[in-house]
């Protein structure tokens, strides 16, 4: 429990009552809405010390520390922490899981009130927008007028893109890691394919299946495919090899192969904490994500006060550096202040989990001159 | 070797020619020595770009902005004029396209402060002429198997250059040994540093 945030709890707040939902990108409403979140350290007195985390595709508000009675940390722990980059001895931490989710946000798994049954495919289609929105009203309710700042990778650094844009003006700075402006055809197929996988398993049922047997398979088999994709070449011949696993090849196609073995395991996992319908509305939102909306990202970018540290990772092919690159580039067209690192990692798109020193030290270095300027930089530790 | 306190003069003859304030865009920044200066001293808005990868640490820990990328690609996504000083201080030498990223530069910076070693130094003449060998330098430290510059210029090679071009010098310093030397520069400094801008204004 060295460094570690301890025990916390994860907190719930509901807004949007009717007849105040929260109008939609696509011009439906939505409410009342609960997002689930936590906090680490402390706020100080003139709520200056702020940050806020955005998680990714499949994460929730459990970033940092344990739950009670459990021995697995928050899916961040290594990054958020006293002394880690996102030091809770100095700042403030929150971490809000997203609208749409399953991990108690409302979501297709959540009580539709109209009718008392879960929403199901009745729940709107949800953008990265609306789950920005969503955090503004988190953000108001904790009394927050200025994040210190906004940071988070893959999915969590599309958040961050939209902070910018959308609430330039509530924050001071901005982390996008691993992620990009909009994705490309390579990253919507994959993405396809795990919801039509989804989908092709009967127990889908037209997304009516709470209650009853869930379409397991498909989840798993989309999950499967996530995780290729999350790793390299490199890493995974380093991972896994051509090992085979002992005591198995009972039939001629049973996974006898270790790499096999692991999407197994992680598809079957998943099952267990992450509702399927849920995966279909969070990869169509990341899918329709287009921060420029068709105009010039500098345009879009122009004004911008908020400082930005843009990282990415040399062997991420699912969310290739050129992308993060896109942002860089716009960032100096903009004259926004920026900083970017592309980091030497084998590890693939999952570097943004893994590559925790080079990535605590451009962030950690980061934050304190946004929350000091730069007489704090008077001396400085090489 | 005498390197470091004439780099830390070259670093101050840069700084000499900056204004209070200035926007500033180093251009191979290295570690960030030189930006860090003009921040603490000339209130400078200064961004870096650096290609190595230690070096954009180093920068982050000094509470700069800085850049990862080569400068031969780094500098066409900036609008023109979005500078006023764009420095090139022992880099130009090492760019592949040197044409293409002075041009560039003078098209981001309203001005253009260029820093590089004298190959014409009298050191390196001698090394070149008695010993017969590539020259080693305080400004050229590297074995001829080991540099990273990809030029080797003079100071007159230099100024020959910018007037043909139609380059405009506005100052120029000349460094050896710790100090500004004013006679005979080719011969004697081994750094030769230019304040220059685009005569037509492009």
């Amino acid at each position: 429990m060295e460094n570690s945030v301890g025990i916390v709890e994860t907190k719930y707040y509901t807004f949007a009552h009717p007849p105040n939902e929260l109008v939609l990108d696509s011009g439906g409403k939505l409410g009342p809405i609960t997002l689930a979140y936590e906090t680490y350290g402390k706020l100080n007195e003139d709520k200056s010390n702020a940050i806020l985390i955005l998680h990714a595709l499949s994460g929730d508000a459990h970033a940092a520390g344990y739950h009670e009675g459990e021995d697995k940390p928050g899916w961040w722990d290594d990054a958020i922490g006293p002394g880690k980059a996102f030091d809770t001895d100095i700042y403030y931490v929150i971490c809000s899981n997203i609208i749409g989710g399953c991990k108690g946000s409302t979501g297709p798994s959540s009580i539709n009130p109209k009718t008392g049954k879960p929403y199901g495919i009745d729940f709107p289609i949800i953008t990265i927008k609306d789950m920005v929105n969503a955090q503004r009203h988190l953000i108001d309710y904790l009394g927050i007028e200025k994040l210190l700042c906004v940071a988070g990778g893959s999915m969590g650094g599309m958040q961050v893109l939209q902070w910018l844009v959308t609430y330039p003006n509530r924050i001071k700075s901005a982390i996008p890691i691993a992620t990009a402006t909009k994705h490309s055809p390579q990253q919507i197929a994959l993405n396809e394919v795990g919801r039509q996988a989804i989908m092709a398993d009967p127990n889908w049922n037209n997304g009516n299946y709470y209650g009853s047997e869930i379409p397991a398979k498909g989840l798993a088999l989309a999950r499967m495919v996530g995780h290729i994709t999350y790793m390299s070449d490199k890493s995974m011949e380093e991972k896994f090899g051509r090992q085979r696993k002992n005591g198995n090849g009972s039939t001629k196609f049973s996974a006898d192969f270790e790499v096999e073995g692991y999407l197994h395991y992680r598809g079957n996992n998943f099952v267990k904490r992450f509702d399927a319908n849920s995966y279909l509305y969070i990869t169509k939102a990341m899918d329709y994500f287009d921060i420029a909306q068709g105009r010039p990202l500098y345009e879009v970018f122009k004004g911008i006060d908020a400082k930005v540290l843009v990282i990415a990772f040399k062997s991420d092919w699912l969310y290739p550096t050129y992308q993060s690159l896109e942002i860089v580039k716009a960032c100096k067209f903009a004259g926004v202040d920026a900083t970017y690192c592309e980091i030497d990692s084998t590890y693939g798109h999952d570097a943004f989990l893994l590559e925790l020193e080079s990535e605590t030290h451009l962030i950690k270095h980061f934050l304190r001159k946004v929350y000091h300027g730069y007489e704090v930089l008077d001396e400085y530790e090489i | 070797m005498n390197m470091k306190s004439d780099i830390r003069l070259d670093h101050k003859a840069i700084a000499d020619m900056i204004p209070v304030g200035a926007s500033v865009l180093d251009l191979g920044c290295g570690e960030g020595e030189l930006m860090y200066m003009l921040v603490k001293e000339k209130k400078a808005k200064a961004q870096g770009i650096d290609i190595d990868e230690q070096a954009i640490y180093k920068c982050v820990a000094k509470g700069l902005s800085v850049y990862h990328g080569d400068l031969d690609s780094g500098l066409s996504d900036y609008a023109d004029k979005s500078f006023d000083f764009v420095i090139l201080n022992q880099s130009l030498q090492q760019v592949r396209h040197l044409e293409s990223v002075l041009y560039d530069s003078l098209r981001v910076g309203k001005k253009v402060i260029v820093g590089f070693p004298n190959f014409a130094y009298y050191k390196a003449r001698f090394q070149m002429f008695f010993v017969g060998k590539a020259p080693i330098t305080p400004a050229l430290p590297y074995q001829w198997y080991d540099s990273p510059n990809l030029h080797f210029l003079s100071i007159s090679d230099f100024q020959e250059y910018c007037k043909k071009r139609g380059i405009k010098i506005e100052n120029k310093k000349f460094i050896s040994k710790s100090k500004i030397i004013k006679a005979f520069p080719n011969l004697r400094a081994n750094i030769g540093i230019f304040l220059i801008s685009s005569i037509y204004g492009h």
